[in-house]
């Protein structure tokens, strides 16, 4: 469980990302930028899971990369037990990445086709020989393939030889290879199928309290992250609506985002079909390239006001419930929040 | 509907009462692969009546596609090769038929929407255009009034200022409306069945709920038959009537929705419904089926299902379970429900 006294292991204050939209081949200019991170500040906290979800476009990828400093950060900071990660280049880079770890969405075009499980599971020690095991490199490998549960007489094949469970497995054993404190896991399951998605969860979870990894799962099934995390923070259109413990966000989502989001969610009740009040959003997501002026998700809420278009809502625990000792004092980034009785969730 | 003049009286065959829309009769589809011979659809059955939906539910493999496309008359051939089976629709056999019989039927009386709207439009040519040309090809419509009807049917499917839009690419959609277009274009001729393979895998929930509900609505208006294929568990019982359940080519189980996520007679339909992450199993493991589907080229001599399974015993290994009709508590047996497993007692009453 998560220990949300002790000092958090990542914080992240005011982190944007931009990128710039140009025009022109021989004089590029600038004509605009995608707003794809837009000011998010989150903490983790070790052996914690946050989750992240949204819909497509929202950014949760994009904070993923920056967190692996695999793109630069427009602006903000990232910091890594206490010191700032996000300007570090070099040698300093590779020493600070080793603890920050990345599993990644499709098994299928994650692993390099031309080599084999061993070489792909061994590849983190030769790019950071200080943390390889002295002696018998392949016998850690062989060690990995077991944690993940994968027969270690799989060392010689390649990725093509496995299913996708099994190549999500890998992925995880190269994760974990240089023991890391933080895994990253964007969308690890959502590229498999339904029965092994409960196994790959399972393990996860198990190499968690095995190893005391911090995760930051990144999905867009909300069932899933509920299952896993510890608190989650909901992301729309670059920006963080709503943050707060599982409970607070699924049981008592005061942002009109959070709550429309859970009930589109089809539950697995036919039972439940009526009597359900379900919020149909209208309409897409706008442009990260264009957001609207004031609250993002004004254009598609139905509580906007004129002064959703005029003023950004911050995120912070609302003025009604200020006093409030429950889950529904939680974080959440809007002008109008309040919860919502008839909200529910599986 | 006919405000743009163009005689859209539906030639009705009127079907013999009680015949189903469309009924598959053991189908079996095979594909000619390098490693041997894979057993995509392993004889399967299923009908659908007007104004219902059935949802195929199946993993990847497990054959719910393939059985769509053999329907369709749009499957690959070679390698994929008909092996037997009947597919009758208003008790007619499509596989009998010619080509141009097939032709006249596809799109006209049975259409599709894919799952990925993108890849399934033209990008060279305007979704007025494509919409159209179901007018121009099977009712021999001039331009002029293929082009009034895409706007109408886009207008039907809510896609605001259709008449602006009639023009626009596929690229200047975004993935709800495109798959709004693929909708309409399903709907253009009004058939009376629509298969739906995974329409909404490819959209994010709140979108997904949006075309979910378009397309209950305008079945529920045309009185069409629905085939949805999926592996949602979720959008399964939000609109589903009955189910089918596929595995490794075959249907282990089938019976109305409510009865089967109420009281599974399979273990495989039960370990699916079981690894669905509940408010009560936080902080403990979710339930997981076991091991992988296994390779179509090589299924195993019983239940394909025997090697995953908890409750295998010696039978199950042996000899292939046929699809039996459940029976309730008192003994009776329950009209469309039936499980493939030798110990469906077992699992239905725990």
């Amino acid at each position: 469980m998560a220990d949300t006294t002790r000092e958090p292991i990542l914080e992240v204050r005011n982190l944007v990302k931009h990128f710039p939209l140009t025009q022109g081949i021989v004089f590029r200019r600038q004509v605009g930028a995608v707003r794809a991170v837009d000011d998010i500040s989150f903490t983790l906290y070790p052996g914690e899971t946050l989750g992240i979800v949204g819909e497509s476009g929202c950014g949760k990828s994009t904070v993923a990369k920056l967190l692996m400093n695999l793109e630069r950060a427009t602006a903000g900071e990232i910091f890594y037990k206490g010191d700032d990660i996000s300007k570090l280049s070099g040698r300093a880079l590779k020493a600070v990445r080793r603890n920050i770890q990345m599993v990644f969405q499709d098994p299928y075009t994650s692993l390099n086709p031309r080599m084999t499980v061993g070489d792909i599971i061994g590849e983190p020690f030769d790019i950071h020989p200080e943390a390889a095991p002295k002696g018998d490199k392949q016998a850690r490998v062989r060690e990995l393939l077991d944690v993940v549960g994968l027969n270690p007489e799989y060392i010689n094949r390649y990725p093509h030889q496995f299913s996708g469970g099994q190549r999500q497995r890998i992925g995880i054993a190269r994760g974990l290879a240089l023991n890391p404190e933080i895994i990253i896991c964007d969308e690890p399951v959502s590229a498999l199928d339904v029965s092994v998605q409960a196994q790959v969860i399972n393990l996860m979870e198990k190499l968690q309290d095995e190893f005391g990894l911090s995760y930051l799962f990144i999905a867009h099934d909300l069932s899933i992250v509920r299952h896993i995390s510890d608190r989650v923070g909901v992301m729309y259109l670059g920006k963080m609506v709503e943050i707060g413990s599982d409970t607070a966000i699924y049981d008592h989502p005061t942002h009109p985002y959070t709550q429309a989001l859970l009930s589109a969610v089809p539950l697995p009740d036919p039972d439940a079909r009526e009597g359900r009040e379900r919020i149909i959003l209208t309409g897409d997501v706008p442009s990260p390239a264009n957001p609207p002026s004031g609250c993002r998700f004004r254009t598609r809420c139905w509580k906007a006001q004129d002064r959703c278009a005029e003023e950004l809502p911050l995120l912070a625990v609302p003025q009604r419930y200020a006093d409030a000792d429950t889950a529904v004092a939680h974080d959440s980034a809007c002008h109008f929040a309040e919860e919502k009785p008839q909200v529910t969730h599986a | 509907m006919t405000e743009t003049g163009i005689d859209l009286v539906k030639d009705e065959t009127p079907a013999t009462p009680g015949t189903p829309l469309l009924e598959v009769r053991d189908l079996q589809v095979e594909f000619h692969t390098r490693e041997g011979v894979a057993k995509a659809v392993n004889g399967v059955s299923y009908s659908v009546e007007a104004g219902e939906t059935l949802a195929v539910l199946g993993e990847s493999g497990s054959g719910k596609s393939v059985t769509a496309q053999a329907i369709m008359g749009i499957l690959d051939m070679p390698p994929g090769r008909i092996a037997g089976g009947e597919i009758l629709f208003q008790g007619q056999d499509l596989l009998a038929m010619t080509e141009a019989q097939r032709r006249k039927i596809r799109g006209n009386k049975i259409a599709m929407i894919f799952q990925d709207a993108l890849s399934s439009l033209n990008p060279v040519l305007s979704v007025g255009y494509q919409l159209g040309e179901m007018f121009r090809v099977h009712k021999g419509a001039s331009r002029k009034e293929a082009k009034a009807r895409a706007v109408e049917l886009m207008d039907r499917v809510r896609i605001p200022a259709a008449k602006d839009r009639v023009n626009d690419y596929p690229h200047q959609f975004s993935g709800g409306m495109r798959q709004r277009i693929m909708i309409a274009m399903a709907l253009a001729l009004e058939p009376d069945l629509i298969i739906a393979d995974e329409p909404t895998t490819a959209l994010d929930v709140t979108v997904q709920a949006q075309v979910m509900d378009l397309l209950a609505e305008l079945q529920q208006e045309y009185r069409m038959g629905l085939i949805l294929i999926t592996h949602d568990l979720g959008v399964v019982a939000d609109v589903a009537d009955r189910i089918a359940v596929m595995y490794a080519g075959r249907i282990v189980e089938r019976g109305d929705v409510r009865e089967i996520y109420r009281t599974p007679a399979h273990p495989y339909t039960k370990g699916l419904l079981d690894s669905i992450p509940r408010l009560d199993q936080k902080g403990s493991d979710l339930y997981a089926i076991r091991g992988l589907p296994p390779t179509l080229t090589s299924l195993p001599a019983g239940c394909s299902f025997s090697p995953r399974c908890d409750r295998a015993r010696e039978i199950c290994v042996t000899e292939r379970p046929l699809p039996v009709t459940v029976l309730d508590a008192e003994g009776a047996p329950v009209p469309g429900r039936s499980s493939a497993c030798h110990f469906w007692k077992e699992t239905l009453h725990g």
